[in-house]
């Protein structure tokens, strides 16, 4: 377990560079992760994924799967890939500021 | 990031319901990982994108060691399903039940909705020539995002530095 400094902010990461403690994040933190993926800015589209994750991530204590967000959220697979382009299922768990999803589809 | 990006082929030879879905799940997670994919399905495993056969694939307890009693819920340990039942009518049709059933409650999409995920998230699916030739069979046979009918020469050009797995 490390810290690292986002958004003027001091996090603690593990060594993927996820956020370990949920509640530490916010959405500066969340649009200087996005930057960092590549992802330069997050458009109200970005955010209804995003928050979607929040939601379920900090009842459930772990990131939802690519399919709970299609489903759960409505954002259709091709949208989600092309939000988060190039390996949607760990940006969006990391820009969500919530470990690796957990299960397989 | 210059460097080129992680590629991963599936080729699909198989059409029992147990040996459609380790294309499908790992395509998907090496998708959700932003490794390309690229799917092949030869023989059985076109069964896979078949319009006619896709929602129809089984799996059938004759000659499958793994397949234990304790799969239909008796706690039976060790003890498999007797051949002798597996050739009864109508086992093939529960043992599929018992499997879809189960994929149900862990909420793993049946096979058609799994290669639309796929499609949609950039995954390339295509059959194999000499075997739709065999099957006489045709493009208009299979389901949406079946881009093309191709020979084994042409996939070993379209995967070239990708990993193979032969299914």
């Amino acid at each position: 377990m490390s810290t690292k400094e986002i958004a003027g902010k001091t996090v603690d990461v593990n060594e993927e560079g996820f956020l370990t403690n949920p509640n530490e994040w916010d959405k500066d933190i969340a649009a200087a992760i996005a930057v960092e993926e590549g992802i330069p800015e997050l458009t109200a589209d970005h955010w209804q994924v995003i928050d979607y994750c929040r939601e379920v991530g900090l009842e459930s204590g772990s990131a939802p799967t690519l399919r709970n967000i299609t489903q759960g959220a409505g954002v259709p697979t091709k949208q989600l890939f092309s939000l988060f382009p190039k390996g949607p299922a760990k940006k969006v768990a990391k820009i969500s500021g919530l470990g690796k999803p957990e299960g397989c589809v | 990031m210059s460097e080129e990006n992680r590629k991963i082929a599936f080729i699909c030879s198989k059409g029992d319901l147990d040996m459609v879905y380790p294309a499908l799940v790992m395509g998907w997670a090496a998708l959700g990982n932003g490794i390309d994919v690229t799917i092949f399905f030869t023989f059985w495993g076109m069964d896979m994108i078949r319009e006619l056969r896709v929602d129809h694939l089984e799996i059938a307890p004759v000659a499958n060691t793994s397949m234990k009693m304790s799969m239909m819920g008796v706690d039976t340990g060790n003890l498999g399903i007797p051949n002798i039942m597996g050739i009864l009518p109508g086992m093939t049709a529960f043992a599929t039940k018992l499997m879809k059933d189960k994929m149900d409650g862990l909420e793993i999409p049946p096979v058609r909705e799994y290669l639309e995920m796929l499609v949609d998230a950039g995954a390339e699916l295509y059959a194999c020539k000499m075997s739709v030739d065999m099957f006489d069979l045709k493009k208009d046979d299979f389901i949406e995002g079946v881009i093309d009918i191709v020979t084994a020469g042409d996939f070993m050009d379209m995967t070239e530095g990708a990993q193979i797995v032969f299914i």
